[in-house]
């Protein structure tokens, strides 16, 4: 599935020029909703209705254009760019899919603070710049698989998060890595209240086992399609675990924390028995209230695209992560 | 004389307006659905349009009779079926874009997911309860099942109190909107209460 490459261009950028503008799909969703015709919040949501008249006036959140080797490439189907970026879970910016797109472009990335620190030896504070010029950046096209059943074939850019790990020194009591997500009401709708952010507990919070954090394939992102993060996809960095759901792959970081004991995750704490820690992608263990069997892949194709496709163990990452949980059942551990 | 004609042309306008919003909305869904401009992912759209329409459409059909005894004015309840007939029009959308652009023709997933996940068994129960209203709702019908007729068609609030708990059990964590539409349920019932108590009374 995967193979390593040496060209100077991405797979992607014939095709850049193809994809609809992310603005058309705001549109729509907008006329939609001018219509009046989406359901009882819509009407309530003042945010929303002030968004009709300030839309114009706004500027988008600006993205920078990186360079990065690739390095993990795949043949399958990309999602285009403007879906990508216009259908995101991050319920800081509202909890339907095109929330973070209208509601996240004010956000400010820069100063930014990550901090590495708990049982290391070397604790690292990264300033906005640190984050594009500490590690060199490769480009690694995963794919995405949604615990909700819909997946994504992306090409993002960052760095392996056990560089950074490895610089930080961990001591002989780091077990797990801790991260959190900004938590700053002001600029996140989400965090101020609890209608628009989902009655979730902010900031956000994940954690992996040490030798997953230090798999060769945990990235932490910076960027996606050749340039930095936009706002709704975790900017100016995130977490990409291409063999565990989405919720795992936490956003817009601001401190990694090597710990003794299994840290806390925001989606276990609100439903155990329907997110586990580990979140391993497992078409043998359905969430309680939907199969995982199968995943609908979405492409540039529209409704009668027929994208629906097997879901493979830990997302068809096996050949590398499956020996990290070699004599775990992973029915229990889900 | 003339307040009659009014009357007449009052509830034609409305049922005209009724047809065109609902066909309109429909039909553009469709059509951008399929054109793929309706987000990153249209069938999400189309599910979460058709669904909270049937919803709305549902909960406006019940909201019918309590305007018309608040204003007096009981023509109103000559447009009740037609909205009624709109929200299984809706519903019947709803699962039928499940069934094409969901599982996309996966029967044995199809039929699993209705069997073993509480919140589609119910959303399926309602429209089944939704279905037969519909074939049921013509004048012919209600005259020849006599007494039957009222007791079936009260079937509509418990395929409300389904319909309530699928959108309840289907979010993830955001309960805010689906509480505002049991809210709005409750409320709806209270016009009912003496009807509902009744029953209780009898069994």
């Amino acid at each position: 599935m995967i193979k390593n490459i040496t060209r100077k261009s991405s797979p992607w950028q014939l095709t850049e020029n193809q994809v609809t503008d992310e603005t058309v799909y705001v549109n729509r969703r907008q006329a939609l909703k001018k219509m009046g015709f989406v359901g009882a919040t819509a009407l309530l949501s003042t945010h929303t209705q002030a968004d009709w008249f300030t839309k114009t006036a706004t500027t988008p959140f600006a993205r920078q254009a990186l360079t990065a080797s690739p390095t993990i490439t795949t043949d399958e189907a990309l999602t285009p760019e403007a879906k990508v970026i216009s259908h995101n879970n991050f319920y800081e910016f509202g909890t339907a899919k095109n929330d973070p797109v209208e509601n996240a472009q004010q956000f400010k990335v820069n100063p930014w603070q990550l901090s590495i620190s708990g049982q290391v030896d070397n604790p690292i504070t990264l300033d906005y710049e640190d984050l594009y010029k500490s590690f060199p950046l490769e480009e690694r096209i995963y794919r995405l698989r949604c615990v909700e059943a819909w997946s994504m074939v992306i090409p993002w850019i960052g760095f392996p998060l056990a560089d950074l790990i490895k610089k930080a020194q961990p001591n002989s009591k780091a077990k797990y890595v801790a991260f959190e997500t900004l938590y700053d009401p002001k600029q996140m709708p989400g965090q101020s209240s609890r209608r628009i952010g989902g009655g979730i507990d902010y900031p956000y919070v994940e954690g992996l086992r040490l030798d997953e954090a230090m798999n060769p394939l945990t990235l932490l992102s910076v960027g996606l399609y050749g340039k930095t993060l936009p706002a709704q996809n975790g900017a100016p960095i995130r977490l990409v675990v291409p063999w565990k759901y989405g919720f795992k792959s936490i956003k817009s970081i601001v401190s990694i924390k090597l710990v003794e004991r299994i840290p806390p995750t925001t989606w276990n704490i609100l439903a155990p028995r329907e997110y586990g820690f580990y979140a391993n992608v497992n078409p043998q263990v359905d969430h309680p209230r939907w199969s995982q069997a199968s995943e609908r892949r979405i492409t540039s194709g529209g409704l009668f695209a027929r994208n629906r496709i097997e879901t493979l163990p830990f997302n068809g990452y096996g050949e590398q992560v499956a020996h990290l949980y070699k004599n775990m059942d992973l029915r229990k551990h889900y | 004389m003339a307040a009659k004609v009014n009357n007449a042309h009052l509830v034609f306008a409305l049922k005209l307006t009724i047809h065109f919003i609902s066909l309109f909305l429909l039909v553009t869904l469709y059509i951008e659905a399929a054109n793929d401009q309706l987000g990153a992912d249209p069938v999400e759209a189309v599910l979460h349009f058709t669904g909270i329409g049937a919803f709305n459409l549902l909960l406006l059909s019940l909201l019918v009779s309590p305007l018309a005894q608040q204003f007096k004015w009981s023509h109103l309840l000559k447009v009740r079926r037609l909205i009624g007939l709109y929200s299984f029009t809706y519903a019947l959308c709803h699962l039928l874009s499940f069934l094409a652009f969901e599982v996309q023709f996966d029967w044995g997933l199809f039929i699993n997911e209705i069997i073993e996940r509480p919140y589609i068994s119910v959303g399926m129960l309602a429209v089944v309860i939704l279905f037969l209203l519909t074939i049921t709702s013509f004048s012919m019908m209600k005259k020849k099942m006599g007494r039957n007729w009222q007791t079936l068609h009260n079937g509509v609030y418990v395929a409300l109190c389904f319909v309530a708990l699928h959108f309840y059990w289907s979010v993830k964590s955001d309960v805010i909107e689906p509480s505002i539409y049991i809210a709005m349920c409750v409320f709806l019932l209270y016009f009912r209460r003496r009807k509902i108590r009744r029953w209780f009374h009898r069994s």
